[in-house]
């Protein structure tokens, strides 16, 4: 299917457009010097914050703007509940408190020597001098993680993948695929949610079978919906973020080097990558008329609610577009702000460490060795990241 | 301004004692104050942090604590001086 190209960015912005996809920091430069709310009759009505400010004001207005609707679409389908992603308050809160637990520093540490050994498994396997990193190694990483986390097979990532292909990438423009892929988790998770209901294990679908919500039991229905949520948003995030954050070292030899002599910078330098590479943009949908940044935003509009562009508003950070690994101020948002803060930010902050950390101290002098492509939506990342390197 | 400086406690000669606090209506639990400067927060069952104790900031920690305060994404984590 052909899309008209944008035919400008302040009033007909299209993040699906190629430019857009390919290189969208001027972009939203040019917007945040004279336009911090575009918008697009496109996606039936949608507007675009381009600076930190208007971003931050609309992650914490629930009141005018829903979580229920977190991805804009050319035409929009009926909300798939994923709580505590796509709850407003007040229902938001009990759902958010029973999910957090699982998520902690000390929870996701666990997970750590697993990943860790993961990681080495996959280089193990790389053919020799050279190889597609989004392939042979990003793309297995949080699949696995999650699967271990949740206790399914991890063989089962490439249905997962599959799912989150349809729901956040081809879904945007074909409503059609939506649903099924919907439908097929559902049966997914009802088959596993079954054979969990009379012998729990210590994984974490049979710890969500025994929540309360608020002094109610969860249903296997409301499991699946948070189920829904951890698997589409802890995987092609983190890859993505992963493979972002090894792409700017492959074209960037001296932050590599400078990385393997001074790993103490390590923790610094992944919030930066974080910072400057943020993977996900979620979405709003208006629910009130009101005003943000001087601009008049209407009930029934979505908002593209772009985290990774409040990351590039210099007002915040200074030189914006230079990745600094030792950034002493870095207050980005690349897990959002306000109530909807990512649940998984320690998971996918350890599994990018871990995932760095490993790749730099295993694979000496890579360099990119091809042409980079990035998935489009939703969630910002190389898909292909062909590198060469020496043994 | 939202970028507030991050040298602006650090008069090295002043002797009065630091506190640092997290705000509770703010915290939504990034944990970056915590990976910044473990010995200055602790973290309940659910990730939220506040200050450890009653908040006072050893000498050794006040550049962790500077740091903590900097890279708060809900500017939720503040310092003082005792007057």
């Amino acid at each position: 299917m052909t899309r008209s190209p944008a035919r400008d960015w302040e009033t007909d912005f299209d993040h699906l457009d190629p430019r857009w996809a390919a290189d969208p920091y001027p972009i939203w430069a040019a917007l945040r010097d004279h336009c911090p709310v575009a918008h697009t009759d496109r996606f039936e009505g949608c507007y675009f914050p381009s600076t930190y400010a208007a971003v931050r004001a609309v992650s914490y207005d629930t009141t005018h703007f829903s979580s229920r609707r977190v991805i804009v679409r050319d035409q929009r389908v009926d909300p798939l509940p994923a709580p505590p992603i796509t709850s407003d308050p007040p229902e938001h809160k009990p759902w958010k408190q029973a999910l957090l637990p699982f998520f902690t520093p000390d929870e996701t540490a666990k997970l750590e020597s697993r990943t860790r050994q993961l990681c080495h498994d996959l280089i193990d396997a790389f053919p020799h001098g050279q190889c597609d990193v989004a392939e042979a190694y990003t793309r297995h990483i949080p699949v696995r993680v999650i699967a271990h986390l949740l206790g399914l097979p991890e063989e089962d990532g490439d249905l997962f993948r599959g799912w989150i292909h349809q729901v956040l990438e081809l879904g945007i423009t074909d409503p059609t695929v939506v649903m099924p892929a919907a439908v097929e988790m559902h049966t997914y998770f009802a088959g596993h949610i079954a054979a969990r209901q009379h012998q729990r294990g210590d994984d974490l679908i049979s710890k969500l079978l025994g929540l309360e919500i608020e002094g109610v039991p969860a249903s296997p229905g409301h499991v699946i919906g948070m189920l829904r949520l951890l698997l589409i948003a802890g995987i092609d995030t983190t890859w993505s973020a992963i493979g972002a954050a090894l792409w700017h070292l492959a074209e960037h030899p001296a932050d590599a080097a400078r990385l393997r002599a001074e790993p103490n910078l390590m923790p610094t330098a992944i919030e930066e990558f974080l910072r400057a590479y943020a993977p996900v943009t979620m979405a709003r949908e208006v629910i009130r008329d009101t005003v943000i940044e001087g601009c008049p935003m209407h009930a029934g509009h979505m908002v593209l609610l772009s985290f990774p562009a409040a990351n590039r508003d210099p007002a915040l950070f200074p030189e914006p577009d230079r990745v600094i690994l030792d950034r002493a101020e870095n207050r980005h948002a690349a897990f959002g702000l306000g109530i909807h803060r990512c649940v998984g930010s320690n998971l996918a902050r350890m599994e990018l460490t871990v995932a760095v950390e490993t790749f730099l101290q295993r694979v000496p002098d890579f360099r990119l060795n091809g042409p980079v492509r990035w998935a489009i939506g939703t969630v910002r990342g190389p898909r292909s990241l062909p590198i060469s390197f020496s043994l | 301004m939202l970028a507030s400086s991050i040298t602006e406690d650090s008069v090295a000669e002043d002797v009065r004692a630091m506190h640092v606090h997290v705000d509770p209506d703010k915290c939504q639990g990034h944990n970056r104050c915590k990976l910044i400067a473990p010995e200055l927060f602790v973290l309940d069952g659910m990730g939220l942090a506040r200050e450890a104790g009653d908040g006072l900031v050893p000498p050794a920690q006040i550049d962790a604590a500077q740091r903590a305060r900097a890279n708060c994404p809900e500017f939720a984590v503040s310092l003082r001086r005792a007057p």
